[in-house]
């Protein structure tokens, strides 16, 4: 097992336990926006797609990492917006 | 990473750790009211300053497919978000989330065609030079199931949200049986092959659990009904986290394991609070095909068990609503079905203007996502200060003149206090039958999600106004208005 893998796995569960206790108690009105939020956030393996696309390997997976740019885009970009577009509503009608 | 680290490796991975901490930053601020705007944003300009570090580690860039995905991605997600209508958020947010589960798949399957070509120099795809590993082969298959279950059973929930496929509950017999064979095919397949190739596995393995894990995606959500929803819906946003961290592993990207898993973690808790709040185990939730049962053996409640039934037109309503001091809204799925939000909050500002004191009762689980009455009352500019949790206001209802259910059912009915033997017993409900006058609209007597009788319609205290939701609050105002 190389160390890049183990640091990962050490990664992998403190993030676990860190997001758990980043939320503890959401008031319900939230649940929509969060759940759009982290679901944009999901879309992170836009990064890996770039790498794959650029990777100069084989001409299938740049495409394959191309398509997986779309369907990654689609989600961060229509993820963050349409929960700015929630929250924006929930602030305006604040006095 | 061996050997002395360039400059451009240490800028890169300094923007990777400060996306990740802003990524941490953006959804803690999410998690409250005054702060999840800026949150938001946060984690927006996390993403992006991540996309930037991404390209500083690839250095040279092949620019045409990468453009051409990016603005593709970035149109169809930019027109989709900003066209749907806050009625169509629940279908919505299932489709986004089904678009980063299968993006992680092919991630994976990008990074598979990748490694299977040993003689390609593994430089500037972010994977360092190490051979792959048995963990890198076995985060490829694990990331395309997971990625591909959250795919399919993302469009099912699209399809089942937005009634493009019935939202009742689809019970095939033996399929449990079938889903627990696909999962073995999937998942011990993977392992199996990893550890016997020492690596990566072949072509046909890789298709034919691919194939197998989309087939697992329609089979689980299948069964589930549409009240159902709002655990369903958290749950894959929680897989979509998790595919995503798996196609970390399997590129050795630390950034991706991390906001992964928050988001892994977060969906996780959603799910708790969701099932909490209809007083079932995620596995009865999600095996149970809860309420499919009762109909079919049709014991739930139909029109003719009600006795005594009474029932009100807008007329007489809004005669009675002219007296009241205190109304408390509870609204649920059919608001929204039939977009009264806007005409509810007429009535509320008619109903204030008089004097009268009006406030929302939100049950967690009322609509067919988390916070789904929460999202469409604030459309509609309902002031956040007239929302109210169950328990905050589960007390007031004895004290308040009148009520009005539109489109509730399940969590409004008596018997989860009071029948030991109801199969809703032990759920959390809104006492609104302590309350002096209860109206409840409703299209008929119909049970709700759960097949069960509600004794509320029934109740002395009770009137039944039939009807679409919008027309029979339309029908209320405009005689509240001519009064």
């Amino acid at each position: 097992m190389t160390g890049e893998v183990l640091i990962g796995f050490y990664t992998f569960i403190l993030a676990c336990v860190a997001g758990y206790q980043l939320i503890t108690k959401v008031p319900p009105t939230l649940h929509t926006p969060l759940m759009s939020g982290a679901n944009a956030i999901s879309g992170v393996t836009i990064l890996g797609a770039l790498a794959m696309t650029n990777g100069h390997g084989t001409i299938g997976a740049t495409i394959i990492g191309c398509l997986a740019v779309v369907f990654a885009m689609i989600n961060v970009a229509g993820g963050f917006m349409v929960t700015e577009r929630m929250l924006k509503m929930f602030a305006s009608k604040k006095k | 990473m061996t050997g002395p680290v360039s400059t451009q490796d240490l800028i890169a991975h300094a923007g990777y750790l400060a996306s990740v901490l802003l990524f941490m930053f953006g959804i803690m601020r999410m998690g409250k009211v005054r702060t999840a705007r800026s949150g938001n944003q946060m984690a927006a300009g996390a993403m992006v300053l991540a996309m930037i570090s991404q390209f500083v580690e690839m250095g040279q860039i092949e620019p045409w497919f990468i453009i051409a995905g990016l603005v593709v991605g970035s149109l169809v997600g930019i027109i989709v978000s900003i066209k749907v209508g806050m009625t169509e958020m629940p279908e919505m947010v299932a489709l986004f989330n089904g678009s980063g589960g299968i993006a992680s798949a092919l991630v994976a399957l990008a990074a598979y065609a990748f490694h299977r070509i040993p003689t390609v120099p593994l430089m500037n795809a972010g994977m360092g030079e190490a051979p792959p590993s048995i963990v890198n082969g076995l985060a490829v298959m694990l990331s395309i199931v997971i990625g591909c279950v959250t795919f399919t059973g993302s469009l099912i929930a699209f399809g089942k949200l937005s009634g493009k496929v019935s939202g009742s509950p689809v019970l095939l017999p033996g399929r449990h049986m079938i889903n627990a064979a696909l999962l073995i095919m999937a998942l011990g397949g993977s392992v199996m092959v990893v550890f016997t190739t020492g690596g990566m596995p072949g072509l046909g393995i890789v298709v034919a659990v691919t194939v197998v894990a989309l087939i697992l995606g329609v089979m689980l959500v299948i069964p589930i009904g549409g009240g159902d929803m709002p655990v369903v819906i958290s749950l894959l946003n929680s897989y979509s986290g998790l595919a995503a961290a798996m196609a970390g592993f399997a590129i050795n990207s630390q950034v991706l394991i991390v906001s992964g898993s928050l988001v892994g973690a977060a969906g996780l808790i959603l799910t708790q609070i969701m099932c909490k709040a209809m007083n079932r185990s995620l596995a009865n939730v999600l095996f149970g095909g809860f309420g499919a049962e009762d109909t079919s053996s049709g014991k739930g409640g139909g029109a003719d068990e009600y006795k005594n039934v009474k029932a009100a037109e807008g007329e007489e309503v809004a005669m009675i609503l002219e007296d009241v001091e205190s109304l408390i809204v509870v609204p649920g799925y059919g608001m929204a079905v039939s977009q009264a939000q806007h005409l509810v909050r007429e009535l509320g500002d008619i109903m204030e203007a008089r004097g009268c004191k009006v406030s929302y009762a939100i049950h967690p689980v009322a609509g067919r996502m988390p916070g789904h009455m929460n999202v469409l009352l604030a459309e509609a500019n309902v002031p956040y200060e007239q929302l109210f949790e169950l328990d905050q206001i589960n007390n007031d209802f004895k004290n308040t003149d009148a009520v009005l259910v539109i489109g509730a059912n399940d969590v409004v009915n008596p018997d989860a206090v009071d029948k030991k033997d109801s199969p809703l017993y032990g759920m959390p409900v809104l006492n609104v039958w302590e309350a002096r006058t209860c109206f409840v609209i409703k299209r008929s007597l119909s049970p709700g999600f759960a097949a069960v009788k509600n004794p509320l319609f029934e109740a002395d205290n009770t009137y039944m106004v039939f009807g679409d939701g919008r027309k029979a609050v339309e029908d209320i105002i405009n005689n509240l208005k001519s009064s």
